[in-house]
């Protein structure tokens, strides 16, 4: 019989390595789930996570799918941080993306203007803020959780983005497509290197993985963040305010994540589509889980689960495997990770 | 009056899957246990009560097959909060997340293919009564099950030694600890029933409300059954009145819809989320209320060592 034994300290080994153990339990776990489906294991898993990383192309495709898993996950993860659980990014992306895209579409003068792509940044900022309100209210005033409020909203999100895509903003020239006009090219970002989808928008994420981890680690907000998730009451003899904790994590989140929506939109798309996201905004939580909610290492599992979507689109193309296969990985992949944080705060025993 | 009635019939169809969800969350919370995973639970449920059905196993066999499937997928959530300590929010999104791919995949085969509904069962004599008869006595099987169920649970934790020896765990696990009650135990077996409920959610509406199985076909019920459980303060017989109420919200959008009235649908379909936001912030704004009804325990890690 196994049991568990608090260690007096946590382990730091352990903290380094439970993801890394973890996404090898996660491949093992693969490697027997494609078997029982009938497909070569080796081969899928080549498919999977070799064959899109051998060009130059398939790196930065890596990095356009990155980007908003980062973005997402920076924000969320300092919310986590502090026990505010967003697990609405899905619809502030959405929200962000069709703020942006108004901009492109409607604000837009004639011969175009530098300022277009700008505001159109900010208008996906303030859209996924605005939507990432909602819950703050509802939570800081009518004390109702944030879990599910947030998740609803995404569901009203999702409709709104097709009720707008298949009525009063569908491109009367689209073959009654359920999607926008193009957007014209001075409302794209113009890609950093020909031939690729790579845009600024990787170089912001970077940006705010590195803002992520100043105002964790170096400010006394960080400061106030980390005391309130792990004990409210010591936060609150402080004299810390939760409240603008909860409206600053939930903002800055929902900001960042209308921001991973416009970057989709004006980038990778080019114009405003149901499919704005493949639910980026909850394979967040994941990324920000497995980087064990620190900006470093959510940037490395921004990586590793972009190329699960990669992969997942790989393995479909060549092998003809569905793609829900991606989510069954990412959710096995959480769930090892968090089965192996137990290591770090608990020894593992024979004997009773 | 007929119209009458069948609006109220559909709107008891449209609840049934919300109640055996909101049932089975509500006895996990009861112990002190927040599973987020329902969704995918019910998704699991739902494709498997389905697979069973289509390949001609009878109506019955599907059901308790759906039932051990959102089991199954619950006994994941509680060995990872129960014996590993892994956070209780963190898991249930996982549960969900891996429950709506895996139902993807193993449901691929059967998209599209027709299924016959679960048949109705009238009760005899009773269902004969006017008016009456067709409102409560001619539904399927499950239906009867949901609400006797209900009731059950009422008088489980009204007046039953282990319904009070639940509450204990949920309410302060270390007191019950104390007392000599196995708290990982007793909770382990309020997830799995909490999975089997989920499961049984799932699979009415594959095989009696939409005979057929879609991807994602839940569509954000299982976390309506969450904010229900919040919605009745854990209390069974309030959770059936929410059920109904909610199953008001789905109805009034077909039946909107029916009606012509010149709504785009994407905003009608929007209205049981909306709703659930609504009630929701309703029922929260009364923060004692929440606080003398909710489990002390709820989302809790327990060790018995520490």
């Amino acid at each position: 019989m196994l049991r568990l034994e608090a260690r007096p300290h946590p382990s730091t080994a352990a903290l380094l390595l439970s993801p890394v153990l973890a996404i090898g339990l996660t491949l093992l776990a693969g490697l027997i789930l494609f078997a029982l489906l009938g497909f070569d294991p080796v081969k899928t898993l080549t498919a999977y996570f070799i064959k899109p990383l051998d060009s130059l192309y398939g790196l930065s495709e890596l990095t356009v799918k990155a980007t908003p898993l980062l973005l997402c996950a920076i924000g969320l993860a300092l919310g986590f941080r502090a026990n505010i659980w967003n697990i609405g990014a899905e619809g502030q992306l959405i929200m962000g993306a069709v703020a942006g895209s108004g901009v492109a579409l409607f604000l837009r003068p004639e011969h175009g203007a530098a300022w277009v792509l700008p505001a159109m940044f900010l208008a996906g900022a303030l859209g996924g803020m605005a939507w990432a309100s909602i819950p703050a209210v509802l939570k800081l005033r009518f004390n109702a959780s944030e879990i599910l409020t947030s998740l609803m909203l995404t569901y009203v999100a999702d409709l709104f983005l097709r009720w707008l895509v298949n009525g009063p903003w569908r491109d009367p020239e689209g073959y009654n497509f359920p999607q926008s006009r193009m957007f014209e090219p001075d409302a794209i970002i113009p890609p950093l290197l020909d031939g690729t989808r790579l845009g600024f928008g990787a170089v912001l994420a970077l940006a705010v993985a590195l803002g992520g981890w100043f105002l964790l680690s170096r400010t006394f907000l960080g400061f106030q963040i980390k005391v309130i998730g792990l004990t409210a009451a010591a936060a609150g003899y402080a004299g810390f305010n939760s409240a603008r904790i909860t409206w600053m994590s939930l903002l800055l989140s929902g900001g960042l994540a209308g921001i991973a929506g416009l970057n989709e939109v004006a980038g990778p798309i080019g114009q405003l589509t149901p499919f704005v996201s493949p639910g980026y905004g909850f394979t967040a939580i994941i990324v920000a889980f497995l980087g064990r909610l620190h900006p470093f290492g959510i940037l490395l599992a921004s990586l590793m689960l972009a190329l699960t979507y990669l992969g997942g689109e790989t393995a479909q193309i060549s092998l003809g495997l569905p793609v829900a296969v991606t989510s069954v990985f990412q959710g096995m992949l959480l769930f090892f990770l968090l089965a192996c944080e137990v290591l770090i705060r608990y020894r593992l025993r024979a004997g009773r | 009056m007929i119209e009458t009635v069948a609006i109220l019939v559909s709107m008891v169809l449209a609840a049934t899957p919300l109640l055996f969800a909101a049932l089975g969350e509500l006895v996990t919370e009861k112990s002190g246990v927040l599973n987020l995973g329902v969704e995918g639970m019910m998704l699991a449920g739902a494709v498997t009560g389905f697979a069973v059905a289509a390949s001609g196993y009878g109506p019955w066999a599907a059901v308790l097959a759906a039932a051990l499937a959102g089991a199954a997928l619950s006994s994941i959530f509680a060995l990872l909060t129960l014996l590993l300590l892994a956070n209780q929010v963190a898991t249930g999104l996982a549960l969900t997340m891996f429950g709506i791919g895996l139902s993807a995949l193993v449901g691929k085969p059967f998209l599209g293919m027709p299924l016959e509904a679960l048949p109705a069962l009238p009760i005899p004599l009773l269902s004969d009564i006017p008016l009456l008869g067709p409102l409560l006595f001619r539904y399927d099987g499950m239906v009867y099950l949901a609400v006797a169920l209900t009731i059950a649970l009422h008088l489980f934790f009204r007046h039953t030694r282990a319904g009070l020896v639940i509450r204990a765990v949920g309410e302060n696990h270390d007191a019950a600890h104390a007392l000599g009650f196995p708290v990982r135990r007793i909770r382990f077996s309020c997830v799995l029933f909490g999975g089997a409920m989920a499961g049984l959610g799932g699979a009415y509406l594959s095989l009696a409300y939409t005979p057929m199985w879609a991807q994602n076909m839940t569509a954000g019920r299982g976390w309506i059954a969450l904010a229900l459980v919040v919605f009745a303060t854990w209390k069974p017989l309030r959770v059936l009145a929410g059920a109904l109420l909610f199953g008001g919200f789905t109805m009034a959008q077909l039946h909107a819809q029916g009606l012509g009235i010149a709504v785009p649908p994407e905003f009608l379909a929007m209205l049981p989320y909306l709703a659930t936001v609504l009630v929701l912030v309703l029922i929260s704004r009364d923060a004692t209320r929440i606080r003398l009804n909710a489990p002390a325990c709820i989302g809790k890690l327990f060790h018995p060592d520490d």
